[in-house]
């Protein structure tokens, strides 16, 4: 007789041992740098131009986020309609993303059309012309979709609690507001566009079944642009956080559910503390068994989700606790961390919450590092950050060995409730 | 033409099929490529089904599924513990569990799903805390939200008398907190029976070992009654159906629908490139005509839900400010003119062919997004039929296109909302 009150045994998935594969590496002839995973079944392929042209660079609000979009809307030989027909046509997708420190253009293709589509890819990169009618459109259609985020109370709260983390003037904690967009010139983009794509800083990622000889096709199509493979110089923008650390704020009056922000400053991934913290803080809120969700949405039903997380940035970090709760609910919420903050400090984690926490998250790694293209992701993430596969050895190490009175430790050194921030935006 | 059939070659989705004593039908897809096993169990069962007083119950049962099973406390603990995750969700149609966890312990996800088809702990407290969940889900989504409420009234406009006229997250927030344990219990024992239900395993795992689990964990399970689904048929739209509403939005907002064919019909793939020859992608139609050129439109789409009974296909857009409502009807429904007078070209034709061939080698790449594509085929009656999705695509012609542009774009099969910011 089957007795479903016994649970079948496991490989307990710390012992695994988890290898990250390498990634080929070479050198274009201007040497910009090319990371490449080649594998994959199916006949795909993804390439990603990584530009250090973030806001990171930004002398006036919102010109490198509208540069990068403004990218393929136009060259010396072919209209954005003639640029978004032609990649369409291929069932390939050129999309552009714009970050803090870097901006990027990312070709999702199949296999057989790369070839195809990598010339056009160079010619945005080498002769945008940016059509001072697509600033208008793009400009016009930005304020819109601002003025229907606005409306929304977690939008509201991303942007105030990055600004009292960071200060409006620092890139991490600027947001767009109407009067930037209209403030923008084409002269400026041009400008821009100038110094940080044409000329720019750039690495390219690629990752797939890609085809034969594709280290030539990229060789041809971008060896001899005029890119860099050295950084710009270094820019440094002070970190200014508020004072008051603790805000509501009405934002709709018949709004039902409040958008609760809890953060505080937090090292980047090279301070020792990082990769421990990271444990922590899947204990925390880091995933669905995670203290805040198994209190606040599984016992109280508070909220449909509550998570914690570091924000993804090279220079600073935050540590972050979010949530949409219901109005009536906001402050039980908040009292609910606290305690759970309280309670990390002063009790060590239990043996055996602490190795279902180890198991997840190496499980977890194990399903991350599946397919070319979450590995080409690891590798961008540590590549951009100044890191490499020490860095992942290093990880799975400390998730292992990291200690209940280590994790208290780090508990009373950074949950602490003085030093975060306190935000809720009805 | 692109000669296409060589991708088709290798994008074959290879699978073993057996069915238990029970009525469980069981898909195998091995693929010894990863180091992760996927467990996925399709319920035949979506808000479809619901009672119209009781609305938003199946989407509330898929919460109470994580709520304890009859011989295990919590689900997502072990699972976790075995380095596993999972997720689920609901649709109109189907409702549909699965979880990813390292090969080595996939036992522990047949302990887990065949532990809650047996028999839910059917908690009060799990029943009471899940109504408060999916309240704020409610909320957050649909309440809190600006143009939340779009799909709730398109819905019940579009539909007379299918169950489609309600979202799966319900049609009011007190159906959802008037679910009695009861209530739980008869869906639970009329939906969640293995005659019902489709296991897809699929990653690095063996057709025999997958046969062997499958018998020992779900084998004893009783195979319940099969439900034979009755629902009302919707008729045939007789007239153009116009809601007009105001709300506390900043911009005036446009969505309009047309009556489409099921799943299973040639229409379907019609429908399907209608939908990308207008909306797909930044030189479709209508947004290069509508926010590109006439700048009527700040954004723009046209798409369908993949629905299984006859859905709808969709423009939906938001005005740019100071166009007045009617001017950008007007414009939308010049294109749509257009593609009722005029055939396509065989490269517009081409174009969305090629587009559909990439969505769908993309799709192909996770081995999760292929067992949920198994077992959705499995349920509409033949899970092969996956491998032959796309030559149903190159069957379309220009002339079909343009019969069934003709088809479904009549003015009486339309239903329009204009959704104006208030002033």
């Amino acid at each position: 007789m089957l007795d479903r009150k016994i649970t079948p045994s496991i490989e307990e998935a710390v012992h695994f041992d988890l290898q990250l594969k390498n990634c080929d590496r070479f050198t274009l002839d201007n040497k910009v740098p090319v990371y490449a995973m080649n594998a994959g079944a199916q006949d795909v392929v993804m390439v990603e131009w990584v530009f250090d042209a973030g806001n990171w660079y930004d002398k006036q609000p919102m010109v490198a986020a509208t540069t990068n979009f403004l990218i393929k809307n136009g060259t010396t030989t072919k209209t954005a309609y003639q640029i978004n027909d032609f990649f369409e046509f291929h069932g390939a997708y050129l999309n552009r993303s714009c970050y803090n420190e870097t901006a990027s253009l990312t070709l999702h293709c199949l296999s057989k059309h790369l070839e195809t589509l990598l010339p056009v890819v160079c010619e945005i990169i080498e002769t945008s012309i940016f059509p001072e009618q697509e600033l208008g459109i793009y400009i016009q259609n930005q304020k819109q979709r601002l003025s229907v985020n606005l409306q929304k109370c977690d939008f509201i709260a991303n942007r105030l609690i990055d600004e009292y983390l960071f200060g409006i003037n620092h890139p991490y904690g600027t947001y767009s507001n109407a009067e930037d967009y209209d403030a923008l010139n084409i002269d400026v983009i041009k400008a821009f566009y100038k110094q940080y794509y044409l000329n720019g800083c750039c690495k390219i990622f690629v990752a797939g079944k890609m085809p034969t000889g594709y280290e030539a096709m990229l060789n041809k199509a971008f060896g001899t642009l005029p890119l860099q493979a050295v950084p710009h110089a270094v820019v440094e923008h002070p970190v200014v956080t508020a004072s008051q650390k603790k805000v509501e704020i009405i934002n709709d009056e018949n709004g039902v559910q409040g958008a609760i922000r809890m953060a505080r400053p937090f090292p980047n991934r090279h301070h020792p503390d990082f990769q421990k913290a990271h444990v922590l803080n899947t204990l925390f809120g880091g995933f669905f068994g995670s203290r805040l969700m198994s209190n606040i949405r599984e016992d109280k039903g508070y909220t449909y989700g509550i998570h914690s997380y570091f924000q993804n940035h090279v220079h600073a970090s935050a540590w972050m606790i979010s949530t949409e709760a219901g109005r009536d609910v906001c402050a039980a919420t908040i009292a609910e961390v606290i305690k759970e903050m309280a309670i990390l400090r002063n009790e060590p984690v239990d043996q055996q919450e602490l190795d279902l926490v180890r198991n997840y998250m190496i499980g977890s790694l194990l399903g991350d590092l599946d397919g070319p293209f979450q590995l080409i992701g690891r590798w961008k993430s540590y590549v951009l950050n100044g890191l490499d596969e020490n860095y992942f050895y290093k990880s799975i190490e400390t998730i292992k060995s990291v200690t209940p009175q280590e994790l208290q430790s780090l508990a009373n050194t950074y949950l602490q409730p003085d030093d975060f921030y306190e935000l809720v935006v009805i | 033409m692109y000669v296409l059939s060589q991708s088709i070659l290798t994008i074959m989705i290879q699978f073993d099929r057996f069915v238990l004593d029970n009525g469980l039908r069981v898909l195998v897809h091995e693929d010894p490529s990863t180091p992760m096993a996927v467990v996925n169990v399709m319920y035949d069962v979506g808000a479809r089904d619901e009672d119209p007083a009781q609305t938003g119950f199946a989407h509330l049962f898929e919460h109470l599924m994580f709520g304890g099973s009859i011989n295990i406390k919590d689900y997502d603990e072990p699972l976790q513990r075995a380095g596993g995750e999972n997720n689920a969700y609901t649709t109109n149609d189907l409702t549909n569990y699965y979880c990813q966890l390292p090969a080595q312990n996939i036992e522990t996800a047949f302990w887990l799903e065949s532990d809650r088809m047996l028999s839910l702990a059917f908690g009060e407290k799990s029943l009471a805390t899940q109504r408060k969940v999916v309240c704020e889900e409610f909320k957050e989504h649909y309440i809190n939200k600006p143009y939340g409420d779009v799909w709730h009234k398109m819905r019940s406009l579009a539909y007379t008398v299918h169950p489609y006229r309600w979202m799966t997250i319900g049609a009011a927030l007190a159906h959802v907190e008037d679910a009695k344990i009861d209530d739980v219990k008869n869906f639970f024992f009329k939906h969640y029976r293995p005659v019902n239900a489709i296991l897809v395993v699929a990653g690095n795992v063996k057709l025999e070992q997958v046969k062997r689990l499958a018998e020992k964990w779900f084998g004893p399970i009783e195979m319940g009654t099969k439900y034979e689904r009755q629902l009302p048929i919707e008729p045939t739209q007789k007239e153009a159906r116009k809601l007009v509403v105001e709300a506390n939005v900043p911009l005036d907002a446009f969505v309009k629908t047309w009556h489409m064919d099921a799943r299973l019909s040639p229409g379907y793939y019609a429908a399907d490139l209608l939908t990308e020859i207008l909306g797909g992608g930044a030189a479709s139609r209508l947004y290069q005509t509508l926010v590109k050129e006439k700048q009527y439109f700040s954004s723009i789409d046209c798409y369908h839900f993949g629905s299984l009974d006859a859905g709808l296909v969709a423009v939906d857009g938001k005005l740019v400010k100071g166009v007045s409502m009617e001017t950008a009807v007007q414009a939308v429904d010049e294109e749509i003119e257009k593609l009722k007078a005029s055939k396509i070209e065989a490269k517009e034709l081409e174009k969305v062919i090629n587009r559909t061939e990439s969505v769908i080698a993309f799709e192909d790449m996770s081995v999760m997004s292929r067992a949920s594509s198994i077992a959705l085929y499995e349920l509409l009656g033949d899970a092969s039929m996956m491998n032959t999705e796309f030559q149903k695509y190159q069957a379309i012609t220009i002339d079909s296109i343009h019969d069934y542009a003709n088809k479904i774009f009549a003015n009486n099969n339309s239903n329009t909302l204009l959704y104006h910011a208030q002033s």
